[in-house]
């Protein structure tokens, strides 16, 4: 008898977040705080500890299956593979990270900090489901449930205009939400008239003769609530909204992680369980995605506000994910995967240092800065690593990735790839003229005197820049446990009917 | 005389119903009779334990369809044809019963009036007069309305039990009258209330009318009141079809109309704005349950046959319902109403479920099918809904309840276990999972897909998306508005109340987590005797 540890895994930030909620007011000072990061490390230590166990190679490991709702085909379903697994680490990775840079964040908000604490290890659970659920129900479950955290986080804490931008994003999400479950729905209705009748498991619906018409549209469905979620172009107004209001801490989790749940729905559910309608949809989602790449860099150049600017480089860069993920050849499947992890680094180190920026100065908008580097030069030096790797410097992680991409591109046509690059190009102007204007040149009268980054902060920092370095050189580690995952998508991919010649600008029915 | 036979009644399958227009008439003797002091606790008592004799007769009825394990049993055609005993039919019953004691424990509540019940002094009295005012200080009460709930619930048990249209006009009527007087009954704002009451007095009366003319159409076409014999004639294709159509529409008419669905549901917000709020919440969960359980089982079984002439109606009218119930509750700045329009969406929400008809060698047994998917839809809503009417009589200012939106800003911060627990009824309402909403507007959304109505589910799906925003905007205003002025106050409730809101709340939480157990069972019972 094994124990169920991914269940483990995912209730014990659960449990954290009931258990700091309950801590009695008059307990104040910063016990909730160190409570509420106590959990989330343990959480991190039970995750290192499930990565070790982990077995590289193909299959889900850890797997439980107890059935839940009979009649709908509904399981409890949990497994991870190696896509799966290494998007849990990177939840379970940054919420400590995101908890201890927010250490004074949440004082003020609706809740105080204990609220923020409670709600983001609720987050964190709930993350936890969606990236290791196998059972399509049970995911659009946590798909579901991550939007209230992160709702009352947005709306509790952060600008002015946060309750605004909370309901923009909530409702974006729940649109895309509902219209995936159509979709859903849609499964249940063609596996229920299949032999083995109802189920949702990915894995028997990934075996179903779905017919084409059917297909597609269901794949239409799960497409569209993902890409809100991720976000593409053009479904991606909530964010720069939402990273506007939100505070620095809520920003990381929302991007960093919980977009993540578009493009590994993207992969999880629209490849594997629609491999033909995926095919079909190629060319529009190629297209969007290079839409994004280009739009999401342009739009940061002209963003006159720091958090909009990095919402944009996210869009830019979720343009690239889904193009890794929508080529669909090893390499850029491969490369997506590993983006998602290290765009998850690089734009947390770059959310959190520009957070100690933006409340030092007590705003948001970049002609207030200038001359930083001269009196707060580690917060500097930190934003321009964090910079750096958001345009992906060689020698940094997300570099690999965003190699591994273009060359999936390449394979699938030179003409994508030449558009992408220019994202790259882009990159480095949106992210270097960020620097120059806030950092270097005569010192703002408004920045004189700014203290630079004490302890704490450094500490929160130091764990991010270190994985981003040690990735950028030695990546192999992920990629072996990502490798046999992609392997076993291509195949389901290219398995039904032989792979049609796509090419640029020929239209699939 | 000889030939004679007397009608052969079994009564034990009968007795929920007799047992509760039995109990409604003790009620009616309790007031004639028992010294004004004592009427209220006789009438609660009387009313809580029939209801719960009821219920446990209810049981047994139940349990003897197999509902559980082994052969399921389709019931029995009982009173020589005038009710059907079968797995709908009881599980109506039980879902009326509780619901109905649900709302007798609303009723009976004292405290929020200090010391009073929520219903007029005197409804006699004129609004602003001087009787009025006497009736009001000398703490009159009228526990008439624990008989005239009793009556409608036996209406109620009657209408999805109804096995020919005689007995289902009879039980409409049995059911409306009590309503349409209950809702004039309010405490405060009186000429609100009597409003509401006269408004659906006269239309509910109209469309009786209508459901009247619909019923002789069909006896013209059918030569039967009887489904069975309606089901054959329509089997047979004998007759002229155009008064079967012109009667099937007029009957639809009158049904549609106490569902609420458009374009009849004009009176939805009037009526459950100006009715006592306890009375509201008894009309939107168990009218709905009954009224859906008679439509279900007349079109079902009756005309069942000629489905391909009624549902393409039905495809339009859901459609409708759901814009409208969706779009207008966006503009609506009273709670109440708001939860009116809901409440009409969520008609329409149930009316595509109801679209889920096949016949029934295409339904694999045990299956999810339109009757079993409708009746967790509204076993799922009834108690929301309750709840969420409950708490609204909580939050009341000087005036009595403040039903304004602009009065519940803030009160997240006054009282967050109340706010908490709407917030909660309200996402249930929304169909957030992990709460009944969820599993229930799965259920009907799968059932209309299976018979291939997917451009209702998609609309269905996009006004679901519309209605969120209202059900956020009122969490938003709750949460993270500053309260306005000395701001809504949250009156503490006795037992009764709270046992209701604690019990809606339970059950909208269990059925969205756990649904397994009940979706089982009605996956089992679901099929109509014919």
């Amino acid at each position: 008898m094994t124990l169920p540890w991914l269940t483990i895994l995912l209730l014990l930030p659960i449990l954290g977040s009931v258990v700091v909620a309950l801590l009695p007011a008059r307990l104040g000072g910063p016990l909730p705080k160190l409570v509420g990061l106590g959990f989330s490390v343990l959480t991190l230590v039970l995750a290192i500890g499930i990565a070790v166990a982990y077995q590289p190679g193909t299959g889900l490991q850890f797997a439980e299956e107890v059935t839940w709702i009979d009649l709908f085909g509904a399981h409890y379903a949990l497994g991870l593979d190696g896509i799966g697994l290494t998007l849990v680490l990177l939840t379970v990775i940054l919420t400590p990270i995101v908890m201890l840079a927010s250490w004074e964040d949440g004082e003020t908000g609706r809740w105080g900090a204990k609220g923020l604490f409670a709600w983001m290890l609720a987050l964190e659970g709930l993350s936890i489901g969606v990236f290791a659920a196998t059972d399509v129900f049970l995911f659009y479950v946590f798909f579901e449930a991550t939007l209230i955290p992160v709702y009352f986080m947005v709306a509790g804490y952060g600008g002015p205009r946060r309750v605004q931008a909370a309901v923009k994003f909530l409702l974006y999400s729940l649109a895309g939400g509902l219209v995936m479950l159509a979709s859903v729905i849609g499964l249940y209705v063609v596996s229920a008239d299949s032999e083995g009748g109802p189920t949702y498991l990915v894995s028997e619906l990934a075996q179903l003769d779905i017919g084409t018409a059917a297909g597609r549209w269901m794949f239409v469905g799960f497409f569209i609530a993902f890409a809100i979620k991720a976000p593409m172009f053009p479904v991606h107004t909530w964010l720069p909204d939402t990273t506007e209001q939100a505070t620095p801490g809520t920003s990381v989790l929302l991007v960093s992680v919980l977009d993540k749940i578009g493009t590994f729905g993207m992969i999880r559910f629209c490849l594997e369980i629609f491999p033909e309608a995926s095919r079909w949809a190629t060319p529009v989602v190629i297209v969007l995605a290079v839409f994004s790449i280009l739009y999401g860099a342009l739009m940061a150049i002209g963003s006159q506000n720091i958090s909009r600017l990095i919402a944009y480089t996210s869009v830019s860069h979720f343009g690239f994910i889904v193009l890794g993920i929508f080529v669909m050849n090893s390499q850029g499947l491969a490369g997506a995967n590993l983006y998602m992890f290290n765009h998850g680094l690089s734009t947390a180190a770059l959310f959190l240092v520009t957070g100690y920026l933006i409340s030092r100065r007590g705003s948001a908008r970049i002609e207030d800065f200038g001359g930083v580097e001269k009196v707060a030069p580690v917060l500097a030096g930190l934003m321009l690593v964090a910079g750096l790797s958001s345009l992906a410097l060689p020698g940094l992680s997300p570099f690999v990735s965003e190699l591994l991409v273009m060359v999936g591109a390449f394979v699938y046509s030179p003409w994508v790839a030449a558009f992408a690059v220019l994202g790259i190009v882009l990159a480095a102007i949106y992210v270097l003229w960020l620097y120059q204007r806030t950092m270097t040149g005569p010192v703002h009268e408004g920045v004189a005197g700014m203290r630079d980054l004490g302890l704490r902060e450094i500490g929160a920092l130091a764990p991010l820049v270190a994985l981003i370095v040690a990735l950028g050189f030695y990546p192999q580690p992920l990629l072996d446990v990502i490798n046999p995952a992609v392997d076993h998508t291509m195949s389901q991919v290219e398995k039904s009917d032989p792979r049609p010649t796509v090419t640029e600008g020929e239209a699939q029915e | 005389m000889n030939g004679f036979d007397a009608p052969k009644i079994e009564y034990f399958t009968v007795s929920p119903i007799l047992i509760v227009l039995g109990v409604a008439v003790i009620g009616v003797l309790v007031e004639a009779f028992a010294p004004r002091k004592l009427r209220y606790p006789l009438q609660v008592g009387t009313a809580l334990v029939g209801l719960a004799a009821a219920f446990a007769t209810s049981v047994v009825v139940f349990a003897r369809l197999n509902p559980f394990a082994g052969d399921v049993k389709a019931g029995k055609v009982v009173a020589e044809g005038a009710l059907a005993a079968d797995g709908p039919a009881v599980f109506c019953w039980l879902l009326v019963l509780v619901l109905g004691a649900l709302s007798v424990l609303l009723f009976a509540e004292r405290r929020l009036e200090a010391g009073v019940v929520g219903f007029a002094g005197q409804a006699a009295a004129l609004p602003g007069t001087e009787a009025e005012r006497e009736a009001s200080t000398s703490g009159l009460e009228h526990t008439e309305v624990f008989p005239l709930i009793m009556f409608a619930i036996g209406g109620m048990l009657l209408f999805p039990a109804a096995n020919d249209l005689l007995t289902m006009f009879v039980a409409l009527e049995v059911l409306s009258l009590p309503l349409y007087l209950l809702c004039g009954l309010a405490r405060r704002r009186r000429l609100l209330s009597q409003e509401a009451a006269l408004k659906y007095f006269l239309l509910g009366a109209f469309s009786s009318g209508f459901f009247v003319y619909g019923i002789a159409l069909v006896y013209g076409y059918a030569g039967s009141m009887g489904f069975a014999q309606i089901a054959a004639a329509v089997q047979a294709d004998g007759g002229e079809r155009g008064l079967l159509l012109a009667g099937i529409a007029l009957i639809s008419v009158g049904l549609l109309f106490k569902v609420g669905a458009a374009p009849f549901h004009s009176w939805t917000p009037d009526v459950y704005q100006g009715a006592p709020t306890a009375v509201t919440a008894f009309m939107a969960a168990a009218t709905k349950v009954a009224a859906f359980g008679a439509l279900l089982r007349l079109f079902y079984v009756a005309f069942g046959g000629n489905r391909t002439d009624w549902t393409p109606m039905i495809w339009a009218v859901a459609i409708l319902t759901m814009v409208v119930g969706s779009v207008l509750a966006i503009s609506q700045t009273d709670i109440k109403r708001m939860l009116a329009y809901s409440s009409i969406a969520h008609a329409g929400f149930i009316l595509t479920g109801f679209l889920g008809i096949r016949s029934l060698d295409e339904v694999a047994a045990g299956g999810l099918t339109g009757v079993s998917a409708v009746l967790f839809y509204l076993t799922t809503y009834g108690f929301t809904t309750l709840a969420a009417f409950a708490i609204v009589t909580l939050v009341r200012d000087g005036g009595g309840e403040a039903t304004h939106l602009a009065r519940w800003q803030g009160l997240g911060k006054e009282s967050p276990l109340v706010a908490g627990a709407f917030a909660f009824l309200l996402l249930a309402m929304a169909g957030i999972p992990l709460t009944s909403g969820f599993t229930g507007k799965w259920a009907v959304f799968a059932a209309a897909l299976q018979v291939g109505a997917w451009p209702v589910v998609i609309v269905a799906v996009l006004m679901s998306a519309v209605a969120a925003y209202f059900y956020v905007r009122v969490i938003v205003l709750m949460f993270f508005s500053e309260p306005v002025g000395d701001g809504p106050s949250v009156t503490t409730p006795s037992i009764m109340t709270s046992v209701v809101i604690g019990f809606g709340v339970l059950a909208t939480l269990v059925l969205g987590i756990v649904p397994g157990a009940l979706i089982d069972v009605l996956g089992r019972v679901g099929v109509f005797i014919r």
